[in-house]
């Protein structure tokens, strides 16, 4: 073992250094000093990110790198996924700082509790051992748990984080067992040992157990995606967590959830003429047509569901579910035994784009409770735009691109997963997801209708918004307008985080 | 200067709508100064096009052409590239018309939130022009959707009563058959591939492959494509029975608002029918095969009949003005439609010239409706009566085009109408037989409009003191009123520049058609026949009846060459 070998977990390690000294400055800090907590976890996120960044640098030639005893596997997928999540949590702490003021609750636990959930999910990310990716998860899972009940005086606040952790806590356990089984069966906790372990034993005598294994594993893994049927807490962990807590939900965690589904489940790449393959990916015969049910419920079930809405928070989640259907159909795209690099692609860069404009929805709803106003219902919005118009527009721009209409960044997830899905023939699933996100776009205008055509219930006065939100909505949209009217260097360095080559046959035409 | 013009005709009102974002929103008067300035500069700049490309109506191809390949995003294959041929150059042109006559008819009719307003307004004219520039499937896309939002805000926002419905049922119902469009061209883009080895969505490289589709995946994929693409310009054009959602639209909507959809975001469904569906599945349209009774062909005829007879007869029974131009719009688009699927080059020309009179008569229609709603709050048809005797302008300049409208000759209506249903008559006679009481009834539901509204005594009190246009409104109609004289008086110009793209459609809509003897102007349609160029023509003849499939190489020489 050289000693680089640990290096690898430079960025979490930071992170990790980063949360615990928080604590210990937040003891010294008189109570009106309380945003320098703020200050120092976005120090800390920044200096992750130039560890992330060493890293990249670091691995130049090399397409992946195992670390950490071989229990981390650092290649540019998770790479990837470390600059989304740290991204997002970037963003996440520009919208707390005013936000706790507001509400009493500036503690320094905030700050360290999300540092370390990113920490966790770094963890999930990379790992490549189940049990890194288990230690990962309840890591993030249970600083989350904390994170969506910090309103301790909010009754709401109270019952969602009890929710939340009860039916957290109870898929990690039905999550672990599945974990357990596959263990049994292959006797490693490596996760490229167990893919090159499993295929015999799918079609030898323990076939039962493997599938019982791979239905436990799966419904830890959608239970966290919060996929239909298992999406039940996510509604109420939204509405009553904090604001910038249920926007940091709503991406990181869940792109966290989406990097360890990829990471079980198991995709392959070809680096250097080698096909790399590890995780269930031999079992996808099997759990395809499970994904497609799930996909389907998840897309129905949501989609009716945000309809009905009148909490913007609620709305939110249900449409977060909605995203999650259309992802799902990104891993269903390929054949029953080849999952298509685009379908991956499409989850990946859906993933990027979620990120910011999802992130940018919640600042605005985040930006709207000041003094005695919660401002999460949908009445809130009512008029917004004679309040704060350039909210307004702002909160416009990211509904058009939560429904996918282009030339906004979320066309581009959406275009990715249908296209991969029309390149491997699944028409009808794709006219189905198409559909479905017409149908979306009514509830996304029902937000746009409140904020441009709705009367000014609540007084008239302008909205005041402080200047790190301003800059939260301004990274977000930024983001969500750049990538949907330029979106190639995005697209070429998600091609470059799961090794796929640029394309050599796109067309050099000259008109 | 020639070879940026399309890009500075596209990009001259968003350079308003980004000017006008930085005028503080208390100075109406300015921002109405600034936005009228912007576009009447829009249409300026597009005027030098019209003596240039005149200069070049015969030569084959796509003229302007402007952007490279793989300038854009590369990594897909979209690239931003623009051109135009005489179909589009004559709806580009009615559009920055039709932009600069809406705008200037807003001065006093919008009063709240005016920068909004004209924000919004500039940036649905960039939507617009785009999508009859782009060259390439995918730009073509992204500026047919983008362009949903600033109409929806528009009817949303400055709309009637009924607003919310409206504004929300024209953007579902629009998306709805555009993302089927999306997964239609995806399909395209993929069968390229496979064809060719190239991802692109240029689309005259998409005219070499997409006719094959039919041979490579039979009829059935060939028809389920045709249909995602159908549903899309349907929708939009509307055809019947997806018209549902336009008498509500337009009812609502603003004036401006209402010219514009009429005028030009209708010909969008058309123009898409002439660009995309007809050259790309000549055969499905070929097809014998009857589906439920008919063939795909005799369905869109059957559609475009129904919707002219439907839309008339609907319009007589109308008690609001603003409804009756509305559901009058459904039977002018049918007589369009009609024209395109006789497949003639009479038919479809006439479809074109078509398209532009119902953008200049209907435009109108509704601005006179809208000046009658300004002064009087109301378009109830029983409010008025004996308006002749109050506004002797106003019901002069209404008489010429409610003439124009039902296709007086002389006037622009009839050259078009006529034209479709000569068309229509060389390729069906009965067709033609089932349109024809199209137009009587327009005669009928408009005279009767104008019987109820402007003649007799005035009835109303309310209508006594109305005053008459002013010297700003009659400038709104003189543009108008100019070209329903020029078409209708002397169209051959206008038939001139529709040849070349007219034909070029029908070689590669209908290869079996004996090209040089339907057309207009037989020493120019030869000569545009001779010069076309062999990698366009060379595989659409081949296509239908040839044993072999056509040489993939053809196709991918040229390319390579370029």
């Amino acid at each position: 073992v050289v000693w680089t070998d640990y290096l690898l977990a430079l960025p979490i390690t930071l992170l990790a250094l980063f949360a615990l000294g928080i604590l210990l400055i937040d003891l010294m800090l008189p109570k009106e000093m309380k945003w320098a907590n703020a200050v120092t976890a976005f120090i800390g996120v920044l200096f992750s990110a130039a560890g992330v960044y060493k890293i990249q640098l670091w691995m130049k030639d090399a397409p992946l790198s195992l670390g950490m005893l071989n229990t981390m596997l650092v290649d540019r997928f998770a790479i990837y996924f470390w600059y989304l999540f740290l991204a997002a949590t970037g963003v996440a702490i520009l919208m707390s700082v005013r936000y706790l003021e507001t509400e009493h609750e500036n503690h320094g636990e905030y700050y360290a509790l999300m540092l370390l959930s990113v920490a966790g999910m770094m963890c999930m990310a990379a790992g490549f051992d189940i049990v890194l990716i288990f230690i990962g998860l309840e890591l993030m899972a249970i600083s989350t748990y904390v994170l969506v009940g910090f309103l301790r005086r909010d009754r709401r606040s109270n019952e969602a984080a009890l929710k939340y952790l009860l039916l957290g806590a109870f898929s990690s356990g039905i999550f672990a067992y599945g974990l357990s089984l596959i263990y049994g069966l292959t006797g490693s906790t490596n996760l490229f040992i167990i893919g090159a372990r499993l295929p015999a034993l799918v079609h030898s005598e323990y076939k039962p157990v493997a599938i019982i294994a791979l239905l436990t594993t799966i419904t830890g893994l959608l239970f966290k995606i919060a996929a239909i049927p298992f999406h039940q807490w996510a509604p109420d962990a939204y509405e009553g967590a904090p604001t910038s807590i249920t926007g940091f939900m709503s991406v990181a965690v869940k792109a966290a959830g989406w990097a360890m589904l990829l990471r079980i489940l198991g995709f392959s790449y070809e680096i250097n003429g080698r096909v790399v393959s590890w995780g269930l990916i031999s079992m996808r015969p099997i759990y395809v047509p499970l994904l497609v049910f799930v996909s389907i419920a998840t897309m129905t079930g949501a989609n009716f569901a945000a309809l009905t809405q009148t909490n913007t928070k609620r709305l939110l989640a249900y449409s977060s579910i909605a995203h999650v259907g259309y992802m799902l159909l990104g891993l269903v795209a390929g054949t029953a035994a080849v999952l298509s690099p685009d379908g991956i692609k499409g989850i990946l860069i859906y993933l990027l784009v979620y990120t910011f404009m999802n992130l940018g929805a919640f600042a605005v709803i985040t930006s709207l409770r000041h003094r005695n106003v919660i401002g999460d219902e949908l009445d809130d919005l009512n008029g917004l735009y004679s309040r704060a118009p350039v909210e307004a527009v702002l909160m416009l721009i990211f509904m058009l691109s939560l429904a996918g209409i282009p030339p906004l960044a979320g066309f581009w997830g959406k275009y990715f997963i249908f296209l991969s899905l029309i390149e491997t023939g699944h028409y009808a699933l794709a006219s189905l997801g198409v559909l479905y996100s017409v149908f979306g776009l009514y509830y996304y205008l029902k937000i746009a209708n409140a904020m441009f055509m709705g009367k000014v219930e609540k007084g008239e006065e302008k909205l005041p918004i402080s200047f790190t939100m301003r800059a939260a909505l301004g990274l977000t949209a930024l983001a969500t307008l750049y990538i949907g009217i330029l979106p190639n260097q995005f697209i070429e360095l998600v091609n470059w985080a799961l090794g796929i080559a640029q394309n050599p046959a796109v067309a050099n035409l000259t008109h | 200067m020639q070879n940026h013009i399309l890009s500075i005709i596209l990009f001259t009102p968003l350079v308003g709508a980004l000017v006008l974002l930085f005028v503080p929103k208390e100075n109406k008067d300015a921002i109405r100064w600034i936005a009228n300035f912007f576009a009447l500069a829009g249409l300026l700049v597009s005027l030098p096009l019209v003596p240039w490309f005149w200069a070049q109506r015969f030569e084959p191809g796509f003229k302007f052409i402007e952007g490279a390949a793989g300038n854009w995003i590369p990594s897909i294959g979209a690239s931003y590239v623009l051109g135009i041929d005489g179909i589009s150059f004559l709806l580009i042109m009615l559009t920055t018309l039709l932009g600069w006559i809406s705008i200037l008819s807003s001065w006093t009719a919008i009063e709240n939130r005016v920068k909004d307003y004209y924000i919004w307004f500039l940036v649905l004219q960039t939507g617009m022009l785009g999508v009859f520039m782009a060259l390439d499937f995918f730009l073509f896309f992204v500026f047919w959707e983008a362009m949903l939002v600033p109409m929806y805000l528009l009817i949303g926002i400055w709309g009637g009563p009924r607003k919310l419905y409206a504004a929300i049922k024209f953007f579902l119902y629009t998306l709805a058959g555009s993302v089927l469009m999306l997964l239609g061209i995806l399909f395209l883009y993929f069968h390229h591939h496979s064809v060719t080895g190239t991802y692109t969505f240029a689309l005259q490289a998409l005219y070499d492959t997409a006719p094959r589709i039919y041979s490579d995946y039979g009829p059935h994929v060939a028809t389920l494509l045709f249909l995602s693409f159908f549903f899309a310009f349907a929708i939009k054009v509307p055809m019947f029975p997806f018209h549902t959602w336009l008498p509500d639209a337009h009812v609502e909507a603003p004036t401006a608002g209402s010219v514009i959809l009429a005028g030009v975001l209708l010909k969008m469904g058309t123009y898409g029918f002439i660009r995309f569906s007809l050259p790309f599945f000549p055969q499905v349209l070929a097809d014998t095969t009857t589906h439920l009774g008919m063939t795909v062909r005799g369905w869109m005829i059957f559609l475009s009949i129904v919707g002219i007879i439907y839309g008339a007869l609907v319009s007589l029974m109308q008690k609001d003005m603003k409804k009756l131009v509305a559901y009058s719009s459904v039977s002018h688009l049918g007589f369009c439609t009609l024209g395109i699927f006789a497949l003639t080059p009479l038919g479809i020309s006439g479809s074109v010239l078509q398209q532009i009179n119902h953008g200049i008569s209907t435009g109108a229609l509704f601005l006179i409706v809208g000046i009658l709603y300004e002064r009087r709050h109301t378009r109830e048809i029983s409010e008025y009566g004996g308006i002749s005797n109050v506004m002797p302008i106003y019901a002069t300049i209404t008489m010429i085009m409610f003439l124009s409208s039902m296709g007086l000759p002389l006037l622009n209506g009839f050259v078009g109408e006529f034209t479709i249903l000569q068309g229509t008559f060389m390729e069906n006679w009965r067709w033609g037989a089932w349109a024809v009481p199209g137009v009587v009834l327009a005669a009928a539901y408009l005279l009767w409009l104008y019987q109820r509204v402007f003649f007799g005594t005035v009835t109303n009190p309310k209508n006594e003191k109305l005053h008459d246009l002013t010297p700003r409104e009659v400038a709104t109609f003189v543009p108008l009123l100019i070209m329903a004289f020029w078409i209708g008086l002397y169209p051959k110009p206008f038939f001139q520049i529709l040849e070349q793209p007219v034909n070029h459609t029908m070689a590669m809509a209908r290869p079996d058609y004996p090209q040089p003897a339907g057309s207009m102007n037989t020493t120019a349609a030869n000569t545009t026949a001779a010069v076309q160029p062999p990698a366009i023509v060379a595989p659409a003849a081949n296509m239908p009846t040839s044993p072999t499939p056509p040489p993939v190489s053809a196709s991918t020489k040229m390319e390579g060459t370029n």
